[in-house]
C-alpha cells in the first residue's frame, strides 16, 4: 500500500508525489499543496482528526479522508 | 475640482488586508452589502495627493478567482463586470511575506485580466526577524508591475502606497502568465469566437462553479456557460483548473527563486509552540472553556457599573420630563413612552461592546481557526463542519452577521443547516431579557468563592443555547434529504498581537449598527405601545378614576396608593389591555400574566423589545422614578398571589426566549440567504413551538 498524508507521524516530512483520486479539492492545490512540494504532519486534533500540516509553508487543516487521497515520498 | 478613483483590496485571508483598509480610511468607513445579494461591503475614502479621492473597496478574502464560496464569487463578479459601479480603476493585492508564494498565485490571476494592479507586501517588519531579502526592482521587472513593501500594524510604507495608487496611470497591464498554455487549441477557439473579449476573463466565466443563487453576471457571458462552448465535460474543466495553478505555481517558483532568500535557520517559530498548547486534547478544550467563562463573567460583571449609571440617568430623565414641560399627551409620550424605550436598548451597550470586543480580539488573534480545529470533529458528527463554528461562536452577538458568516462553507447542506441553528446561540439581544430575569430570581450569591451564581446561569444559558443548535443540526442532518459534497480546507494563520485600532473600528461600528438598527424598531414600538396603553373605549377606562374611588372608598388609601390603582385599571381596560387579555389564555400556563403577554408578543420583532415593552407599560402604569427592575420585583401575580416573577416563572421565560425565534431582521436574512420563504417559515415554527413547550414545562415542573 503506498504512504499517504493520512500516514504520516506527528512531525514527520514528506515529499507530495501524486493525488489517488481526481476530485482532490482544486483549494488545495491553491494552498501548495502540489507534487513535489514538502508537507510536515504537524499535530492532529483530539480524537485524531482534523490533521494540521505544514504544506510548503502554509500551515492547513485537512480532513483524514482527504489527506488519504494524497500520496507522498519520504524525505531524505 | 476632486476626482475620484476605485480603488479594490484584494487578497488571501490573514493578510492583514483589513488593518490596511484601516490604515487607509480610518473612521471614513461604511459596512453595506452588495446589491442583491447580503455579502458584506466595507467601503471607505481616502485622501491622496493632487486632489485625487480613492474610493476604496475591501473585497473579501479569497485565495483564487476560482470561486467555491459566495464569499469569494463576489470578487470575480466584481473583477469581471466592467460596467460595475465599483469596478477598480487599480486593484491592490494584499499579501504579506511569510505566505508570498501562494498569495502571488492571486495576484498572477488579477494580472491576467489586464487590469492595473499594484502588489502590496505586507508585514514587511518581520522580514529581519525571519532572515528574509527581497529583490524588489527584480521582482517589478518580472511581474511587470509595481511592489510595495509595508507594514500596516508599524503604519509604514503606507505613503508610498497611496503614491504608486496615485500614480496608477503608469501600470503596466499586460499580464504575466500566460494561462493558455494549458490547452492552447481550445483557448485559441476561444479568442476567435469572443474576439473583442479577454480570454482569461472567458475561462474564468466558464469554469465557475457558483451555485449558490443567482448572481447577476454580464449577460454576454450567459451563452458561454450554456451554450456551443460548453464542450469540456466538467473533470475535463478540473484537471484544467488544476494544470493552471501548476503553471502559475512554476512561474511563481521560478520568479521566487531569483528574488527571494531565506535563511532558514531561524528558531522555530511561536506558532508551534502556542499551537501544541492551544490544540492540545486536553488543555485546548480548557483554554476554550476558560476564555469563554471570563467572556461571559466580563459581560455580567464588569458592566453592571456603567449600566447601573444608564438605568438611573433615565429614569431621572423621565422623572424630570414629566414635571418639567406641561402636563398633556405629547409629555407623557416623550416621558412615558420614548425615554423608557429609548433606555431599555442605550442600557446594553456596555454589554455589547464587550462581546464584540471579545470576538473581534479572538478573530483578530488568530485563534478563531484554532476554535474550528477542535471543533472539526465534534461538529461533523451533527452534519456541521469547524466552519460552522465561527456563525456558531459569532452568534453570540448577532445572528445577522452569523447567517452572513456561514458564506465560506462550501457545501450546501452543511451551510442551510447551520442558517437554520444559528438562531438559537445566544445573541446580545437575549441579554438584556435574560440579565434582568436573571437578576430578578437568581441570588445574587458567590459558589465557591469564584463564580458568581448569577453569571454561571448566563453561562449556562448560552450552553443551552449552543447545545440546542448543535442538537438541532443533528437532526436536520438527519431529516433533510439534500446530497452533499463536503471538504475541509482551512489555512491555520500566524497568531498575531490584536490591533487596537482594528479592535476599536469593529466595537464602534457593530455597536453603532446594532443600537441604530434595534433602536428603531424598539421607538417605534414604544410609541405604538404608549398609544395602546393610554387610550382605551367604554365606561371602564373613561371613568376609571370613579369606579377606583369607590371600590375602594372604605379601605382608606392613600392618594398615591389610589392613583396607582387608578393607573392600573385604566391600563387594564386601554387597548392594550384588551390585547392581553385575549392572549393571556395561552401564556397563562407558563407562568405569565397579560403584561408580560404583551411584552412577548411585542418582542417578536425584536427580543431587546421586551425589556422597553415592560418598561413602558410600567412607566404608565406608575409614573415614580423607579427603575423597571425595582418595579417588576414589585408585580404580584393577580392569580396566585406573591411576587410575580418567581423561580419558576423567570426560569420559564428564560427558556421561551432561548429557543423563540423572535427577530424579524433574522428572518428576512435567512430569506435572503435561501432564496424563498419556506426555511423562514420552517425555522420560525419549529422554534416557537420548541420554545411555548420548554416553557411550559419548566413551569408546570418548578412551580
Amino acid at each position: 500500500m503506498e504512504k499517504t498524508i493520512a500516514h504520516l507521524k506527528r512531525g514527520e516530512i514528506a515529499i507530495i508525489k501524486n493525488f489517488k483520486e481526481t476530485d482532490v479539492p482544486l483549494k488545495l492545490l491553491e494552498m501548495g499543496c502540489l507534487p513535489g512540494n514538502l508537507v510536515t504532519m504537524m499535530q492532529s486534533a483530539p480524537f485524531q482528526d482534523p490533521i494540521y500540516l505544514n504544506i510548503n509553508g502554509t500551515h492547513l487543516a485537512i480532513r483524514r479522508e482527504t489527506a488519504a487521497k494524497i500520496n507522498v515520498d519520504p524525505y531524505v | 475640482m476632486s476626482r475620484s478613483i476605485n480603488v479594490a483590496l484584494i487578497g488571501n485571508p490573514n493578510t492583514g488586508k483589513t488593518s490596511l483598509f484601516n490604515r487607509l480610511t480610518g473612521l471614513n468607513q461604511k459596512v453595506g452589502n452588495y446589491p442583491g445579494i447580503t455579502v458584506e461591503k466595507k467601503e471607505g475614502v481616502c485622501k491622496l495627493d493632487r486632489g485625487l479621492k480613492a474610493h476604496i473597496l475591501d473585497l473579501p478574502g479569497t485565495y483564487s478567482l476560482n470561486t467555491s464560496s459566495l464569499d469569494e464569487s463576489v470578487v470575480v463578479e466584481t473583477l469581471l463586470n466592467r460596467n460595475s459601479r465599483d469596478f477598480p480603476d487599480v486593484a491592490v493585492v494584499v499579501s504579506d511575506i511569510e505566505n508570498l508564494k501562494r498569495n502571488l498565485l492571486l495576484f498572477t490571476q488579477i494580472k491576467d485580466l489586464e487590469i492595473p494592479t499594484i502588489l502590496v507586501i505586507n508585514m514587511a517588519d518581520r522580514m529581519e526577524r525571519k532572515a528574509i531579502t527581497l529583490d524588489i526592482e527584480q521582482m517589478e521587472i518580472e511581474l511587470n508591475t509595481k511592489v510595495v513593501l509595508i507594514s500596516a500594524r508599524k503604519n509604514r510604507g503606507i505613503d508610498d502606497l497611496k503614491d504608486a495608487i496615485t500614480q496608477y496611470k503608469t501600470l503596466k497591464t499586460d499580464p504575466c502568465v500566460n494561462a493558455s498554455v494549458i490547452d492552447p487549441e481550445y483557448f485559441e477557439r476561444l479568442r476567435k469566437a469572443y474576439p473583442q473579449q479577454l480570454v482569461y476573463k472567458l475561462w474564468l466565466v466558464i469554469t465557475q462553479d457558483v451555485n449558490f443563487g443567482k448572481v447577476d453576471r454580464n449577460r454576454d457571458f450567459d451563452q458561454l456557460k450554456s451554450g456551443s462552448f460548453n464542450i469540456k465535460s466538467e473533470e475535463d474543466l478540473k484537471r484544467l483548473q488544476h494544470k493552471e495553478t501548476v503553471v502559475r505555481y512554476q512561474f511563481i517558483n521560478g520568479l521566487l527563486k531569483k528574488v527571494l532568500t531565506v535563511d532558514q535557520l531561524h528558531a522555530k517559530d511561536l506558532r508551534s509552540k502556542l499551537d501544541r498548547v492551544l490544540l492540545h486534547k486536553v488543555w485546548g478544550y480548557l483554554i476554550f472553556f476558560l476564555i469563554l467563562l471570563v467572556i461571559f463573567q466580563a459581560i455580567y460583571d464588569w458592566s453592571s457599573y456603567p449600566m447601573d449609571w444608564i438605568d438611573q440617568l433615565f429614569a431621572s430623565f423621565s422623572a424630570i420630563t414629566a414635571s418639567s414641560l406641561p402636563a398633556g399627551p405629547l409629555t407623557s409620550l416623550i416621558a412615558e413612552g420614548i425615554i423608557p424605550g429609548l433606555g431599555g436598548i442605550v442600557i446594553f451597550i456596555p454589554q455589547i461592546a464587550f462581546l464584540f470586543f471579545f470576538i473581534s480580539l479572538l478573530e483578530e488573534s488568530g485563534y478563531m481557526s484554532r476554535v474550528v480545529f477542535l471543533m472539526d470533529h465534534i461538529m461533523k458528527k451533527f452534519g456541521l463542519s469547524g466552519k460552522s463554528v465561527v456563525p456558531l461562536v459569532s452568534g453570540t452577538a448577532c445572528a445577522i452577521p452569523a447567517v452572513m458568516a456561514t458564506r465560506n462553507i462550501e457545501d450546501w447542506k452543511e451551510r442551510l443547516i447551520t442558517i437554520l441553528v444559528v438562531p438559537f446561540t445566544t445573541c446580545s439581544a437575549r441579554l438584556p431579557v435574560y440579565l434582568i430575569i436573571i437578576a430578578l430570581v437568581i441570588p445574587d450569591q458567590d459558589l465557591w468563592w469564584i463564580f458568581n451564581l448569577q453569571g454561571l446561569t448566563l453561562m449556562l444559558l448560552y450552553l443551552l443555547g449552543f447545545g440546542a443548535a448543535i442538537f438541532s443540526a443533528w437532526v436536520l442532518n438527519k431529516v433533510l434529504p439534500i446530497k452533499r459534497k463536503t471538504f475541509f480546507v482551512m489555512e491555520m494563520p500566524a497568531y498575531k498581537l490584536p490591533m487596537g485600532k482594528n479592535v476599536l473600528i469593529t466595537v464602534i461600528e457593530k455597536t453603532k449598527s446594532f443600537v441604530l438598527g434595534a433602536g428603531k424598531i424598539i421607538m417605534a414600538i414604544s410609541i405604538v405601545l404608549w398609544v395602546l396603553a393610554s387610550y382605551g373605549l367604554g365606561e371602564q377606562f373613561t371613568n376609571a378614576d370613579e369606579i377606583v374611588t369607590q371600590q375602594y372608598a372604605s379601605q382608606n388609601l392613600s392618594q398615591t396608593e389610589l392613583d396607582q390603582k387608578i393607573a392600573s385599571h385604566e391600563l387594564e381596560h386601554s387597548f392594550i389591555g384588551y390585547i392581553g387579555k385575549a392572549i393571556e389564555p395561552a401564556v397563562r400556563p407558563l407562568g405569565y400574566d397579560w403584561k408580560i403577554g404583551i411584552a412577548i408578543v411585542s418582542s417578536f420583532a425584536a427580543r431587546e423589545v421586551f425589556v422597553g415593552t415592560l418598561a413602558t407599560i410600567y412607566s404608565v402604569e406608575s409614573s415614580e422614578e423607579e427603575t423597571i427592575k425595582n418595579r417588576m420585583q414589585a408585580e404580584t401575580n393577580p392569580i396566585l398571589g406573591g411576587p410575580l416573577f418567581t423561580f419558576a416563572s423567570g426560569i420559564s421565560l428564560l427558556l421561551f426566549y432561548a429557543f423563540a425565534m423572535q427577530c424579524m431582521s433574522t428572518l428576512a436574512i435567512v430569506k435572503r440567504e435561501t432564496n424563498g420563504w419556506k426555511w423562514p417559515a420552517v425555522q420560525f415554527t419549529a422554534m416557537t413551538l420548541i420554545a411555548y413547550f420548554a416553557a411550559l414545562g419548566a413551569f408546570q415542573i418548578l412551580q
